[in-house]
């Protein structure tokens, strides 16, 4: 019964989607969203939406993944509430015209590059960062100046709802619209023509979006995940070690645990160093999420079931479950599963074939920590490498020889908050790339402007042809001004053509 | 053969236009087997990525039969090739990429020739038309690249946020990997090159699969680029359909599509099966908005220059319609015939400076966007059409229905059509109402309605008071939007559609705040909230010291 009302609410929702565009479209000609006054006024609705909601914010991520309230404002509001203020800084910097350079045989031509609007967006996002990975792009799109409809993840209902019910009174309704929905709305949003659709998700899904927008010659980007190495080499100081082991912890269980795109999903190691790490780090959890993890409210929930059963089948395989070496206990009712650590699973094992996404960290030990490099080549590209280590040989080595969306040394996740860093992937870990400026850039397009007059004109450009219009062309597109002066002196031969 | 072979070509054109998906052409061939002897011996023009060898023995000429089936197996093996050479690290080398770009510069320059005839052969492109948009604008970019390589390659200092204090940041550029450019056939040298010297330049191993409409260029690229470049990283794949299928099959990079919308979505959907970012570089009907107030004569001469002065019209960026006044129409009607009559002569039919139409597939298509009821006899001046060379005339229409087949499709061909409205303004609509052009043209020394258009009107690029040229300015970016595409190139914008744009982030263990790690407590979220929101560095770093301090006391 219950499933039959929500499959014709969907219905509703999908016969209103084409009069909603429509209405979107017919705003956007009005030219209102291209004006900066208006865009400002909408990225301060952004903000003051994450300011005056911000306790049913928390309780909403408490409610759909069990985040913990300081890390939904340090992963989520605090890191938007920045964007939101880098964006407003730097607004008019951005839509102003850029002048692009010319060589001086073109005067008195000038030459500029205009961003403007694409039109109407999509951004369809994801449920382990509801509100990050919605306000984040939306942020993008409404500082460009274009219409948006979002489209945040059923699988966080109580998110989605909260962002489809109170964050279009902060924001211009003519130009913003929340669609909530599962599968059948996404098909049918997929089904329209827009300007440009980004997506989070998974690969699966984003081949599906890719495919679909093929048809309206949209173009995408894809915010995808993969499996996120972590190297960590051997540290002299023991401060720097300690540190390390932290923040590689709190890579993989601090981000809704471990079910984030960026999260680490494995860690590489020198052999001779693994058995101290695992009884470093052991240690490091306990201080961390204490004796009983789940009772410390420091570490989120597994998403749904379907996750659960997910991650629990990683962790049947006999093999895999051998090499567990801290943690592995699972609780089906509270969808908990408790920081775990495994030390030299099987690598032909799903946990090391597949994107972990959750709180199950593999550590794979190595000869030689050099031999990371071919380890992370083998797999497809990440969306981001953390790489542990003084040595400044392996950095170099790391950012020449390996690829991935992002690279970051000896820490994990901040990347994520570097507003003049480009976010995204490369290869399977998707294309695009937003967050400050790119992201306003995503939903932009360069127009080229180039203006003349009528002084002056080169009259070799036109027909009829002869070898003098040919060798000053010659000597145009080369800039070679001497040869144009002496041509045009009738000092240089024209050259002479078979 | 080669003409049985060209008309098969020509059947499934992946030009604008033709409505069929991708039939198994090779297949065809290979049933046949007596065709493919008489094939073997005229190889030339569509020889695979064989090498040049004509003078076949028939134990080689076997092979010969061998290789050109171009299946996807074939092409699997190419790429597996191709990625075997770009995972050995030596594309990545800047001496390597320089190498390749000199050897391309040097190619242009040595078979200018060669070039210019394939091309005649082709198109009848005169051979100063050639020289201008082909072989300079080739030659121009590569030495560009060779020239800027260096400082695109650096990596791009970025700022860091106070939140990561202490760090620093750059951008690097590194290539994707393997990639695919698929040109067309109007500018079959340059459309070509251009986007494999951004692809080498960037630092990837290339795949160009080159238009088969103009097999003489084709062929003349696929023989020099073995000749001149490094062939373990940059290939030639000649063909038509069911090559560009093989192709298409394989996983690549990139993707960079010059052509039709319709292959565009054909390519992209292709692409999203492996998840290959693609560039699309279409075309649209590029309109001209022609202002009262303008210098008629040099007006005029820019509109030629751009129409019919470019392979005849048949351009993704010549001028497709115009938009004028209807007082002005009657001028600018005169003053276009009588600068065409200076360029062309009296008889155009008859001048060397004109391109012909590719192949007959497309002159039918232009007469019968000339020949539908209600638009030929709107003709105002040329119309003449000559089938069996290919020619159609400059022709200029006046007021063609707007429902009309001309004024819907892309014209792509040496017919101008002529809009006369009652107000310049009421030209922004007719445009708007269509979808994005790749460029968009205005001739005034109006200001405000510069102003107006160039806020109004969205398209790839445009140009006030004259046409083309914003294609051969290095520092813009050109490629299109909505229909008329993705993505853009030229220049460092080459460089970079062939590049991944790598942050890298470099942190160092000092100024660890423990807020950021469990177990949480409220007075964490309100040093975050200060750390998050807080502008003054002075405080952050002051709050940063005091908690290392209480950091270490934790410990």
């Amino acid at each position: 019964m219950e499933m039959e009302m929500e499959m014709e609410m969907e219905m509703e929702i999908v016969r209103d989607l084409e009069t909603k565009m429509e209405e979107l479209r017919e705003y956007y000609r009005s030219g209102k969203t291209k004006e900066a006054s208006w865009r400002k006024s909408q990225l301060k609705g952004v903000l003051t939406f994450l300011k005056e909601r911000e306790e049913e914010i928390f309780k909403a991520l408490k409610q759909d993944i069990g985040k913990h309230h300081v890390e939904a404002y340090r992963d989520e509001i605090g890191i938007l509430i920045k964007s939101v203020h880098f964006a407003l800084k730097h607004l008019k910097k951005w839509m102003s015209i850029r002048k692009a350079e010319l060589p001086w045989v073109a005067y008195p031509t000038t030459a500029e590059v205009v961003p403007e609007p694409l039109g109407l967006v999509l951004i369809i996002s994801s449920w382990n960062l509801p509100f990050g990975l919605s306000l984040e792009p939306l942020i993008g799109a409404l500082a460009a100046g274009n219409t948006v409809v979002l489209k945040p993840s059923e699988l966080s209902p109580t998110c989605s709802s909260l962002l489809a019910n109170a964050l279009p009174n902060y924001l211009d309704n003519n130009a913003v619209k929340v669609i909530q929905g599962g599968a059948a709305v996404g098909e049918q949003l997929l089904e329209q023509k827009w300007d440009k659709i980004l997506f989070t998700g998974s690969a699966r899904v984003g081949r599906i979006v890719m495919t679909a927008a093929a048809k309206h010659l949209t173009p995408v980007n894809l915010e995808l995940g993969g499996k996120c190495p972590a190297i960590l080499d051997s540290f002299s100081s023991s401060w720097d070690r300690e540190h390390a082991m932290k923040r590689i912890l709190s890579g993989k269980y601090g981000t809704c645990a471990g079910q984030a795109c960026i999260g680490i999903d494995y860690v590489l190691v020198e052999k001779k160093l693994a058995s101290s790490l695992v009884e470093s780090l052991k240690m490091l959890v306990k201080k961390m999420y204490g004796e009983n993890p789940k009772e410390s409210n420091s570490i989120a929930r597994i998403i749904n079931k379907q996750h659960f059963l997910r991650l629990k089948s990683l962790l049947d395989d006999p093999e895999v479950k051998a090499s567990v070496v801290y943690g592995g206990s699972l609780d089906e009712d509270s969808l908990f599963i408790e920081p775990t650590i495994l030390l030299d699973p099987p690598l032909d094992a799903a946990i090391m074939t597949d994107e972990v996404f959750g709180p199950l960290l593999p550590i794979i030990t190595l000869k030689k920590i050099e031999d990371s490099i071919e380890f992370v080549n083998s797999k497809p590209k990440a969306l981001a490498l953390y790489v542990f280590t003084k040595n400044e040989k392996l950095k170099k080595r790391i950012i020449s020889e390996t690829s991935s969306g992002s690279v970051t040394f000896n820490d994990a996740i901040v990347q994520y908050a570097a507003d003049t860093l480009p976010f995204g992937g490369v290869g399977e870990s998707g294309f695009g790339k937003y967050h400050g400026k790119f992201s306003f850039d995503m939903f932009s397009h360069e127009k080229a402007v180039l203006r003349r007059n009528f002084l002056i004109d080169f009259w070799f450009r036109f027909p009829p042809w002869n070898d003098y219009k040919l060798q000053l062309f010659e000597s145009f597109y080369l800039f070679d001004y001497l040869a144009i002066v002496l041509l045009v002196l009738g000092l240089k031969k024209p050259r002479r053509c078979p | 053969m080669t003409s049985l072979s060209l008309e098969f070509f020509h059947s499934c054109s992946a030009g604008a236009g033709s409505t069929k998906a991708f039939p198994n052409s090779f297949s065809k061939r290979r049933i046949r087997p007596s065709h493919i002897q008489t094939h073997v011996s005229l190889s030339c023009s569509s020889r695979i990525f064989s090498s040049y060898s004509c003078s076949a023995t028939l134990s080689s000429m076997a092979e010969e039969v061998e290789k050109q089936t171009f299946d996807v197996e074939r092409a699997a093996l190419l790429v597996q090739e191709l990625r075997g050479s770009f995972n050995s690290g030596k594309t990545k080398d800047y001496e390597w990429r320089i190498s390749q770009l000199k050897g391309i510069a040097k190619m242009v320059e040595e078979k200018e020739q060669e070039i210019i005839q394939a091309l005649h052969e082709d198109l009848s492109k005169p051979e100063s038309e050639a020289f201008v948009s082909e072989i300079s604008m080739t030659k121009g970019s590569c030495k560009l690249a060779i020239k800027e390589l260096n400082r695109w390659m650096m990596p791009e200092k970025a700022k860091t946020p106070m939140t990561t204090y202490p760090s620093s940041a750059e951008i690097i550029s590194e290539p994707l990997g393997v990639v695919l450019v698929i040109s067309t056939w109007n500018y079959p040298f340059l459309l070509s090159l251009d986007p494999v010297i951004g692809a080498v330049a960037a630092g990837n191993a290339v795949v160009l699969k080159p238009s088969e409409i103009a097999p003489a260029t084709s062929s003349l690229i696929a023989k020099l680029l073995e000749e001149y470049v490094d062939n373990s990283a940059i290939r030639v794949v000649e063909g038509a359909v069911a090559e560009t299928s093989a192709l298409l099959e394989q996983k690549w990079d990139k993707i960079f599509y010059t052509g039709s919308g319709r292959v565009g979505r054909i390519v992209m959907a292709a692409a999203a099966k492996h998840l290959t970012p693609v560039i699309l570089e279409l075309g649209g009907k590029c309109p001209v908005i022609v202002d009262s107030n303008v210098n008629l004569q040099v007006a005029a001469r820019r509109i030629i220059a751009g129409k019919w002065g470019c392979t005849n019209g048949q351009a993704c960026i010549a001028p497709d319609y115009i938009v004028t006044t209807k007082d002005f129409a009657p001028k600018l009607i005169d003053a276009l015939r009588d600068e065409l009559e200076e360029f062309f002569g009296k008889n155009p039919m008859e001048s060397k400076d004109l391109s012909r139409i590719v192949n007959a597939y497309h002159f039918i298509r232009l007469t019968k966007l000339l020949d539908e009821a209600k638009v030929s006899d709107k003709i105002v001046l040329g119309g003449q059409r000559d089938e069996k060379q290919l020619k159609i005339a400059p022709t200029i229409l006046l007021d063609v229905p707007e429902e009309s087949l001309m004024m819907n499709e892309e014209i792509f061909g040496p017919l101008l059509p002529i809009l006369a409205v009652e107000n310049l303004e009421d030209g922004f609509d007719v445009i708007n109402s269509k979808s994005k052009p790749l460029a968009a043209y205005l001739f005034t020394n109006n200001e405000q309605l510069k102003k107006h258009f160039v806020r109004d009107i969205s398209a790839g690029g445009m140009l006030i008071n004259d046409t083309i040229l914003h294609l051969t300015v290095s520092t813009l970016p050109f490629g299109g939007v909505g229909e008329s595409g993705m993505g853009s190139y030229h220049g460092k914008f080459s460089f970079d559609a062939f590049s991944h744009k790598k942050a890298v982030l470099y942190r160092s263990f000092d100024g660890d705040a423990s807020v950021r790690y469990p177990p949480y407590t409220p007075g964490k979220l309100r040093l975050l909230k200060a750390l998050m929101s807080g502008n003054i560095i002075v405080i952050i770093l002051a709050l940063i010291r005091w908690l290392r301090s209480a950091d270490k006391i934790d410990q």
